[in-house]
């Protein structure tokens, strides 16, 4: 029993992440129907800011609290401006384009930034430092979960809980339901529908952001490419729970990490993968427009 | 009040304008008429910047708006009211009415015009928390009016108010339309199918062909004119 709460507050774990980047990759898709490819690489740029910032600051002499808080701050800004630049640059130019364009434009978004990193930083594993507190009351069961597993939850937790008040009850939130739902007639009801995108991706990229920090923290070390490995599974993740659907890329989140988690506690580690996607297919054929996804069918 | 000087504005290459002039003054009932596909749609399109001239200009109230943005338009004080309506399916009807006064920071001015608008559409009031895509096709027709309501337009541009909609409903939204003019002093330009409820309300009327304005009269003397009557009244 003891081993099945172990390997399900595992999978709260990597679920949470999965769920942080699938936001990004729901949101996004919600409001202009593009993968956003580049998605995975907005996470692994925001692991790279924060540990540059935290190598700085640990130099500087800051306490581990502060470095935390700060280095978070910096990539979760960070990642948002190039959030906001990649759309600018690579997106809104063939936004009247065909979908299949911007999609390709993603994918080559994507490879740039994966190369950029790799010039500009190196392609080996960086340390990365533990930037997350040690609570010491946990300290008895930290064979089950460890605090810094603890602080993943509760902040994923945090974020998901600011994120729908965003969209439930206020203006802006409001905005980017319309715009989803129907472009036009938000341009006609006075939306600037280009501001709402560009917010869709800022926020998208700021927990992607928080995302990365945070695992970059909890597994200590990163390199150019662990956005490629994160986005694929939080996309995953995005489609498991019905793309488009906010509440749906936690749950997909969630579900993947779980299906992760026991198939690596209870059949094997190599088999992680194989078991991940199995259920992505299963719920394809089964229910292709995933679990709280909704059908396209509307009353007109 | 609103002046269309040769407009041509074209989907990629097809154009579907071909230069047309319309002019709409402050108060009146305006109509355009004309059969599926000469431009109506595309024409109101236009006006509210969605598929922006190519050539052409469009004045409102003096200014140049044919450069504007969408939202910058509704703030200018014309909203329109779709084809089919355009209901956001997945917001309540309270949300949608909302996103109608989405450029209004006037709490007070727009909970008066919400109570206006139940006044006006009871059923509207009964059915605030159901989502908006779950009304029927006339409770539909209705919103989408009223949320076109709550920007408090000073030009309203209607899209086939009657498309799909039973003949007692459609009694029912062309007498709103014509309270909307009287009482709130809203103008309207009104594009239909059915010519011969349009006409009857209006002051005065285009008819419309091939991306062309090709009669403009009086809605008295097209309700009588020997063309109009063969081709769009059925007579």
């Amino acid at each position: 029993m003891e081993y099945f709460i172990e390997l399900f507050l595992g999978g709260l774990t990597r679920g949470s992440i999965y769920a942080l980047i699938a936001l990004g990759y729901t949101m996004v898709y919600g409001i202009i129907e593009l993968i956003n490819f580049a998605h995975g690489e907005i996470y692994m740029i925001g692991a790279f800011t924060a540990l540059i910032v935290a190598s700085v600051l640990t130099l500087l002499g800051f306490n581990e609290l502060s470095i935390l808080v700060i280095a978070s701050l910096c990539a979760v800004i960070w990642a948002a401006s190039y959030g906001f630049t990649i759309e600018k640059l690579a997106y809104k130019p063939l936004r009247k384009a065909p979908r299949l364009s911007a999609l390709i434009s993603a994918i080559g978004m994507s490879i740039f930034l994966q190369n950029y990193v790799l010039l500009a930083q190196t392609s080996d594993f960086l340390p990365f430092p533990a930037l997350m507190p040690e609570f010491g009351f946990l300290e008895p069961y930290a064979h089950i979960m460890s605090s810094a597993e603890v602080i993943i939850v509760l902040t994923t937790a945090l974020v998901m809980a600011a994120l729908t008040f965003l969209i439930k009850f206020t203006r802006l939130g409001k905005a980017m339901r319309a715009t989803a739902q129907d472009r036009d007639m938000a341009l006609l009801s006075g939306v600037n529908v280009n501001r709402v995108i560009s917010f869709t991706f800022i926020i998208g990229s700021a927990t992607a952001a928080i995302g990365g920090v945070l695992i970059a923290s909890h597994i200590g070390m990163i390199n150019f490419y662990i956005g490629f490995i994160a986005g694929i599974k939080a996309f995953t993740a995005a489609v498991l729970g019905g793309i488009g659907s906010v509440p749906g890329a936690v749950l997909g989140g969630m579900v993947l990490g779980w299906t992760e988690s026991f198939a690596t506690g209870y059949v094997s580690s190599d088999y992680e993968d194989v078991f991940a996607f199995t259920l992505l297919v299963l719920i394809l054929i089964f229910r292709p427009e995933g679990i709280l996804g909704r059908s396209t069918t509307q009353k007109v | 009040m609103l002046k269309l000087i040769d407009v041509n504005t074209y989907y990629g290459k097809i154009q579907a304008l071909k230069g047309i002039d319309i002019e709409v003054g402050e108060g009146e009932i305006i109509c355009l008429i004309g059969a599926n596909g000469a431009g109506k749609t595309t024409t109101l399109m236009s006006i509210s910047g969605i598929v922006p001239p190519r050539r052409g200009e469009i004045f409102f109230t003096g200014r140049p708006i044919h450069e504007m943005e969408p939202d910058a338009i509704v703030a200018m004080g014309i909203s329109q009211v779709p084809e089919g309506r355009r209901i956001f399916p997945f917001l309540t009807v309270a949300e949608n009415l909302d996103m109608g006064a989405f450029l209004r920071n006037d709490k007070s001015e727009i909970k008066t015009d919400l109570e206006y608008i139940f006044d006006l559409f009871p059923v509207l009031a009964e059915r605030r928390h159901q989502a908006g895509g779950t009304l029927s096709g006339g409770e539909q027709q209705m919103l989408a009016i009223s949320r076109a309501l709550m920007a408090r337009p000073r030009l309203l541009l209607l899209d086939e108010p009657s498309l799909g909609l039973a003949p007692m409903m459609v009694r029912r939204i062309f007498d709103t339309i014509e309270k909307i003019n009287t009482e709130n002093k809203t103008t309207i330009f009104l594009v239909e199918q059915n010519a011969n409820l349009a006409l009857k309300i209006a002051n005065r009327g285009y008819v419309m062909e091939n991306g062309r304005i090709t009669i403009t009269d009086s809605a008295a003397s097209l309700l009588a004119n020997e063309d109009v009557k063969k081709a769009y009244l059925g007579i």
